[in-house]
């Protein structure tokens, strides 16, 4: 018989906190839904930033992209580019557009999906340097059980984006590229020493 | 208001070979949860595979991507019974394979649980995956295990950590 090792929580002592990775907001999307939510007056005193988040829309047909801008700047001033499998092929691709596009960020609601969100971890590199243009690298993904949209039993992406400017960052703001945010959609904003 | 956060809860380092590494009694008090593995397996014929609070029904599903240094590809599962590192590919006997788990939202009990993982085995493949288990259960706890009666050898480590938002 193979041995079995319990590891308990509830045993482990001498927790080790450090001040190197900070929560510093969080926006949880309430019933009725939100077109985008924002994280604003980012404070500067980090290296980088690090947002984790689960996010759900309207769309009902689709995966929908996620959309990420900085300083409310809606130009087009944004280019991705991305790895993505679909459980049946991997393609690469890449965008210009009025916002970091991130492929399945957030997942669309059918029958029999509606407690499915999808998850990513969203990393901003040094966003208070205002000699370099910003760069965003992202891992998310969404798995249905299935193909409850064609050709999309689930999703998982590699990105890299870039917001072409030196300015530093300040606000961010998250949404579905066509869709409301549902309800429960959530993201913890972090800062990293 | 800013508060530190990425708080170690639990750490192992497997003295002799284990079929079966469980994280039991997981706390609530984090938003999200961080495993970070690095593991080697006894034969070269098994894979890890993770279940949680102890549900081997088929419940789960995911989808990987994968660069295996000749061509990129992806493969997926539904209706599984675990949701499995490495998918498509056996492990290495020799090389340290190197996984980092992420469990987003692990007590919400509004959604299904999602994890998000990287699989890297310098020798064979690297590997970003999406893995769904259909319960809207908070996660309370995680057993990873080797799949054809294999065992994680000696010296294999597993670290879990809790980040809490603000």
């Amino acid at each position: 018989m193979s041995p079995i090792l319990g590891i308990y929580a509830s045993q482990i002592s001498g927790h080790l906190v450090t001040n190197n990775y900070s929560s510093i907001s969080t926006v949880t999307v309430g019933s009725g839904g939100a077109s985008s939510i924002t994280f604003s007056s980012i404070p500067s005193t980090y290296t980088h930033l690090q947002i984790r988040g689960i996010a759900q829309s309207a769309a009902t047909t689709f995966i929908e992209d996620g959309k990420i801008q900085f300083n409310g700047d809606t130009g087009s001033n944004y280019i991705r580019h991305a790895l993505m499998g679909n459980g049946a092929s991997a393609a690469a691709y890449s965008t210009s557009s009025t916002g970091i596009l991130v492929d399945a960020m957030v997942s669309g609601t059918v029958s029999g999906t509606a407690n499915i969100f999808a998850d990513s971890i969203i990393d901003i590199l040094d966003y208070t340097n205002t000699n370099k243009n910003k760069t965003v690298r992202v891992l998310n993904g969404v798995d249905f059980n299935g193909a409850p949209f064609s050709g999309n039993g689930g999703r998982v992406t590699l990105t890299s984006g870039l917001w072409t400017n030196t300015a530093a960052i300040t606000s961010i703001t998250i949404s579905g590229a066509n869709f409301n945010l549902n309800q429960y959609s959530s993201f913890a904003l972090y800062g990293i020493k | 208001m800013a508060g530190s956060t990425y708080t170690p809860i639990a750490t192992q380092t497997l003295g002799s070979a284990a079929a079966t590494v469980t994280f039991s009694s997981i706390p609530s008090t984090y938003t999200d949860l961080i495993l970070i593995t690095q593991t080697k397996q006894s034969n070269s014929s098994t894979y890890t595979i993770l279940n949680f609070n102890g549900d081997s029904g088929s419940n789960y599903s995911q989808t990987n991507l994968a660069g295996n240094g000749s061509s990129a590809y992806s493969n997926r599962n539904s209706n599984d019974s675990r949701i499995i590192a490495n998918q498509g590919n056996y492990e290495s006997t020799s090389d340290w394979q190197i996984n980092r788990y992420n469990f987003q939202n692990y007590s919400n009990t509004s959604t299904y649980k999602t994890v998000l993982f990287r699989t890297d085995i310098a020798s064979i493949d690297t590997m970003a995956s999406v893995g769904l288990w259909r319960s809207t259960s908070a996660i309370t706890s995680i057993v990873f295990s080797v799949a054809n009666s294999g065992t994680f050898t000696a010296g294999s480590t597993f670290t879990f950590y809790g980040i809490s938002a603000a």
